[in-house]
Order: C-alpha cells, then structure tokens, then sequence
C-alpha cells in the first residue's frame, strides 16, 4: 500500500497541471560581441539590448531561450573562434552579432559553412553579407550598408556643411572603416568637391602627427572620419592640437558615451551617420527606450537599438518557422517584410541587407543631437 | 653660362616649414623609442638578454601614471618619480622571479621566459580586478601650448609636450651616462658586461649589478610610459607591444649595448616612421623600418655604433 501511494504520488509530479506548464522547448541562442577591447561600449550596449530583447521574448514566445555570449574583443581572430566554438560545441540554432563589421566578416563565413542563420544589428560592411560576387545566404543585417552610408557622409559635407574639400583618413586594415573611406571619396568628388588627402594608419597607431600635419597643410574644409570612437576621439585631439579648423564628419563608429570623454572639446561639434535617433516619435521606439533608460540609466544608443530589432526579427521567425532548425529559421527568416522595430521599418532586400534612412546627428557636450534624416 | 645655384631646385619655405614640422614630430615620437631602447640596451648589454617584456614595463608605467593623475591628482614631477619607483620594482621582481633561477640556463629558456613574462604582464594587467581590458584615456596633466617661430619666413613650431619629452629623454641620457662611466656602480656594470666571471672573482657582486640594471631600465621605460600616455592619450594593455618592438629596432640599429647608440637608434626610427608615413604611406612605414635595420646590420652587423665587443 504504502508502496502504491508512493508511486502515484511520484507520478503527480509528471502530471502537467492546466497543460500550461508543459516545458518549452529550448533554443539556443549565440551572442558575439565585444565586451572588452576598444570598442567595449558597443558589447555593452549590446548585451543590454540582446538581454531586453530575449525577456520579452521568453514571456510570450514559443520556445525557451538559452543565451550563450561570446566575446570577440573586437578582434577577428577572437570573433571567428567564438563562433567556432558556438556551432560546433554549443549548437546555437541562430547568432546575433558581432557588432562590428571587421569581425562579422570572418563570423558570416563560418555561418555560412555551418549553415547556422546570423543577423548582425550593426555590421555595415557589404561584405558581410555578400562577398566574391556570392550572396551569403544565411547572413542577415538589421541595418543599411556603408555604400549608403559613405554617400550619406558625403552628401552631408557637400550640401548641409558646403564643404569644397574634404580630407579622409582611415585604418587601412580595418574593412569598415576602408570601405567607408572608398564610399565616400567618389561621391563627395562627383558633388564637384575635392579629397585633398586620402591617408591612411594602421590599427595600433597612436601618433597619427605625420597625416595630420600633412593635411593641415591642405587646409581642408571638413575631415571624414570613418573609425570607431576610440580612434576617432585620439585623432580628433591631435587634429585639434595641430591647429586644423575643419568639420569633423564620421560614421556610426562614432556612436559611445565615451567618444566625448576621449576626445573632450575636440570632437564636439562634430557630425557623424547613424541609425536612429532617441528623439525618435514612434511608440516601439519610446517603450524601448523607456524600459532600457528605467534599468541602464541612459537613453539607448544605436547599437542597442539594432540589436534589439535584430534579436527581434530573429524571434519572429523563431516563431513562424516549423521548427528552430536552420533550413526552417532561414525560410522564415529571408523574407521578412515590414518589420516594425526600434530604428524603423525593416525589411530585407535580396542581399539580406535592410535598407533603411539614415539620420545624422551633432556631438554636443550633452550628448549626440539629432539633425537631418536621409532617405535611401 | 649658369652657375650651380641656378640650377639646383630650392625649396620653398612652405616646403622647408613642412619637413621641419615633419621631423619634430618624428623626434617626439623618436625620443620616446630612445627612453625605452635604453633599457633593451642596458639588459642586453650586461646579460646577452633580449627582455621582450620590457615594453610591458612600458606599459606599467603608463597605467601606474594614470592611476596616480586621475586618482590622487598627484603633480606630475612627483608622478614621473612614483611612477619610476614603482616600475622599477618591478624590473627587480621580474628579474629577481623570473630570469635570475635561469642564470647559467642555456640563453633560448631566457629569451621564452622574457615571452613569458611579456605575455604574463598584459593579461595579468587586463583582468578587471588589476587594471582593465579596455582602452582608456589619460588625463593630460596640463593643457598642450603650442610656440610658433618663424624666423626669415621660416615656420616652425613645437608644443610643451614636446619639449617635455626632449628634455627628459636627453636629462635620462646624461645621467646614464653619468652612472656607467663615473660611478662605482657603472665601473661593476661595465665589468660584469664584458666577463661575468672575472668580475666575480674580482669581488663584484653580480647579482646586485644585474638587479641595478634591470632597475634602471625599467624606471626608464616606465618614464617612457608617462610620456607617451602624455603625448598620445590614451592606454590600454597592449600598448607596449609596438613600441617595444620599434624600441627593439631602435637598439640593435644603434649598436645593442651602446648607449648613445640607443638614443640615436631611436630617433632614426621615430623620424623615419614620420617622414615614410608623411611622403609615402603609412603602408610602407613598417617595411621601410625593417629595410633601414636590414641594410645597417648587412653594412656593419654590429649597428651604427657597435664595436666587435659589446659594452654597456
């Protein structure tokens, strides 16, 4: 008897009660980011954002999610092991990230070879997604690329800065910022503007005084910047130091609370492209914000929000594919239209990129201000 | 007929201006190399030791500096003199802890243990809980003031920061200078440098010559430290690998474990570096180091001013 009561009893506990709480499959879910390095901001934003992104998800989505973070320190080598390590050790079924384009490159191949679908919210290199004449099928992006991007710069000096010459300096090792660097010249050119200085540095320089005493001598009218905010905060001092009066005009690179802390007075009232602005009207954009100011205590920058929105169309399909294997996510995946996120509308184009506006905004000493949009 | 002047291409004074410009800033950089090309130097001379870690000292000393200017505001003439005690206890425990049980080892477990203790030091540094993995910016003790001269149309400028660095490389080459060849310690060094063993026997206490060199040297690089987070900004953990390497170059270009030779290395590098990257690109600055390196050693294998027998 007391046998029998114990075995019932051990069977009530596999009783599921009201079916409600019937276990949720678990997906695995990787994050590649850079949490340490130069561009720790961006990691940090980022796995704010990606964190935000997977509790929403888990209170009303089909599956239970199970995040693994990797960090790529901005260094490919790092980045392309960590995805190793995620597709073949921790079997994700999907990866977000990385946040930049030099680390996304080498990620978006071990994807493809894995066939494991990736959106990255902020990799706006084109080769990300699409290199050697091939479209990577299973890479996605929640933000526009850099020949938008280049041309928006330049368009930008020409027009609202009136600018008649322009200086780019740029890391000749780094593809985002090269590629940048190349999508700006010929448009700002073709404006009947003139690149007096087209120099490049290396990733570890510090001492960038000879380009710039090169490009005083040209006396330009602004100098595009097209690098991540630590270097573009150092080159901004000794541009400053050596007397150069020019428009500083930079890329989403730009986009840290620290680019201020590091560049002091030099780099205000600089302008750099990004992906949306807080100021933004649009109630997904404001219940965002609010939730991620309530518990970071400052207003989201785009990172946050593209990874958000990435982490976002990614759940979407989570959902309305058959089951959270790749060839099913990346059906679903592929033709999103229309999705509703915190930077816009997002929908992708046959490349797999997003083609979006773009928004320019003005370093101010309280933070980044919002100026102009640029429609595509 | 026309004469020689006539004909040669003069150079504008815009021209002239903007090579001299090029050049300050090539020594700026150049002196900096210099500081920590001596420590290379020093250690080479008295060891036959290629210290890999010595730009890791470098570093040190550019974080210690940070932590004295932005956490107890110190001035920045006691910062320079913090910041030297500090690393230089530090070279003592590295020598003390690490090259001293390796001795009278074969010379290749020096060299990997000097890799060793280089890799060691950065990401020992880059946990959280000693320094921090990430880059960050140094505050600048005072503001940059820049002086203008231009004598016949002739335009020249150079900053405080810059005269700071010459100063202080050239007051560190003096007073090494001073210690080897005019003090009783020096005379050691030197005598340690050319026979370890005789000097042993000559009443020399080896061990503590080799820690007083290790010493100075690292108090050096770590001087080199303060300066290049003065002139450039901003650190990170890493940030003493590059220099370290240039500094390398600077040494064994002046003649390794000659003094002046150091110093001279290290200008050459700093102002080639600048002028590549000035004229050419920046592409081609590294190579063209390596290429300047290549021809003095295939020319005189032992630098510019090294003798058959290396000295301190």
């Amino acid at each position: 008897m007391k046998r029998m009561i114990c075995v019932m009893m051990a069977l009530c506990l596999f009783v599921p009660i009201g079916g409600k709480a019937i276990a949720k499959e678990t997906v695995k879910i990787g994050l590649i980011t850079p949490l340490t390095g130069d561009v720790k901001t961006f990691g940090e934003s980022i796995k704010n954002a990606f964190a935000i992104a997977v509790e929403e998800y888990s209170k009303k989505g089909k599956y239970t999610i199970q995040t693994v973070i990797a960090d790529d320190r901005n260094d490919p080598t790092e980045g392309a092991n960590a995805a190793l390590k995620l597709v073949t050790q921790d079997k994700v079924a999907a990866i977000i990230g990385p946040a930049t384009s030099k680390v996304a490159i080498p990620v978006s191949v071990i994807a493809t070879q894995y066939k494991v679908p990736m959106i990255t919210g902020t990799a706006t290199n084109p080769k990300v997604t699409f290199s050697d004449g091939k479209r990577k099928p299973y890479v996605f992006r929640a933000c526009f690329v850099d020949n938008f991007q280049g041309v928006v710069a330049a368009n930008f000096a020409l027009k609202d800065l009136k600018a008649k010459t322009a200086a780019v300096l740029y890391d000749v090792s780094n593809d985002y910022s090269k590629g940048l660097g190349e999508y700006f010249k010929p448009t700002f050119t073709k404006g009947n503007g003139k690149v007096v200085a087209f120099e490049s540095y290396q990733k570890d320089d510090v001492d960038f005084s000879a380009l710039i005493t090169k490009v005083a001598l040209k006396k330009p009218d602004v100098v595009f910047l097209p690098d991540y905010y630590n270097k573009v905060a150092l080159i901004a001092r000794q541009i400053r130091e050596k007397g150069i009066k020019a428009a500083l005009v930079g890329s989403d690179g730009w986009d840290s609370p620290e680019l201020v802390k590091i560049g002091g007075s030099s780099i205000i009232g600089g302008y750099f492209v990004s992906h949306y602005s807080p100021d933004r009207k649009d109630p997904i954009a404001e219940a965002f914000i609010k939730k991620y100011k309530a518990r970071h205590g400052i207003v989201p920058d785009a990172l946050a929000a593209l990874t958000y929105d990435a982490a976002g169309i990614l759940f979407k399909a989570l959902d309305t594919a058959k089951n959270p294997r790749s060839e099913e996510l990346l059906k679903a995946l592929a033709p999103t239209k229309g999705y509703k996120g915190v930077t816009g509308t997002i929908s992708f184009d046959t490349n797999g990129d997003a083609v979006k506006s773009a928004v320019i905004l003005k370093v101010e000493k309280s933070g980044f201000r919002y100026t102009t949009t640029v429609n595509p | 007929m026309t004469t020689f002047e006539e004909n040669a291409v003069y150079l504008s004074m815009e021209q002239a201006s903007y090579i001299a410009a090029q050049v300050i800033n090539g020594l700026q950089l150049g002196a900096v190399y210099a500081l920590i090309a001596l420590g290379y130097t020093m250690v080479y001379g008295i060891l036959r030791l290629i210290n890999f870690a010595h730009g890791d000292i470098f570093m040190l000393g550019a974080f210690v500096a940070y932590f004295l200017i932005s956490r107890f505001g110190m001035p920045l003439y006691l910062v320079f003199f913090a910041t030297m005690a500090v690393t230089a206890l530090s070279g003592y425990l590295m020598e003390k802890i690490a090259y001293k049980p390796l001795r009278n080892a074969p010379r290749i477990s020096l060299l990997i243990t000097a890799v060793g203790v280089s890799l060691f030091l950065e990401y020992f540094c880059s946990l959280r809980s000693i320094f921090t993995p990430d880059y960050i910016g140094f505050p600048r003790p005072f503001e940059m003031e820049t002086y203008n001269f231009s004598p016949g149309g002739f335009e020249f400028s150079f900053t405080n920061v810059q005269a700071l660095i010459f100063a202080i490389t050239f007051s560190a080459l003096v007073l090494l200078y001073l210690l080897v060849y005019r003090t009783k310690q020096g005379r050691a060094m030197r005598a340690v440098s050319y026979d370890q063993e005789t000097a042993a026997l000559m009443g020399i206490n080896i061990d503590n010559t080799v820690s007083l060199t290790f010493m100075v040297g690292a108090a050096l690089a770590g001087m080199g430290g303060v300066l290049y987070g003065i002139a450039y900004p901003q650190i990170n953990v890493f940030m003493g690998i590059m220099p370290g390497i240039k500094s390398f170059i600077a040494a064994v270009l002046g003649g390794i474990g000659i003094i002046h030779g150091a110093v001279i290395g290290g200008l050459i590098v700093g102002v080639s570096e600048v002028i590549v990257s000035a004229f050419l690109s920046s592409t081609y600055r590294d190579g063209v180091i390596f290429v300047i390196l290549l021809i003095v050693l295939l020319v005189k294998p032992s630098g510019i001013f090294g003798k058959r027998s290396d000295k301190v």
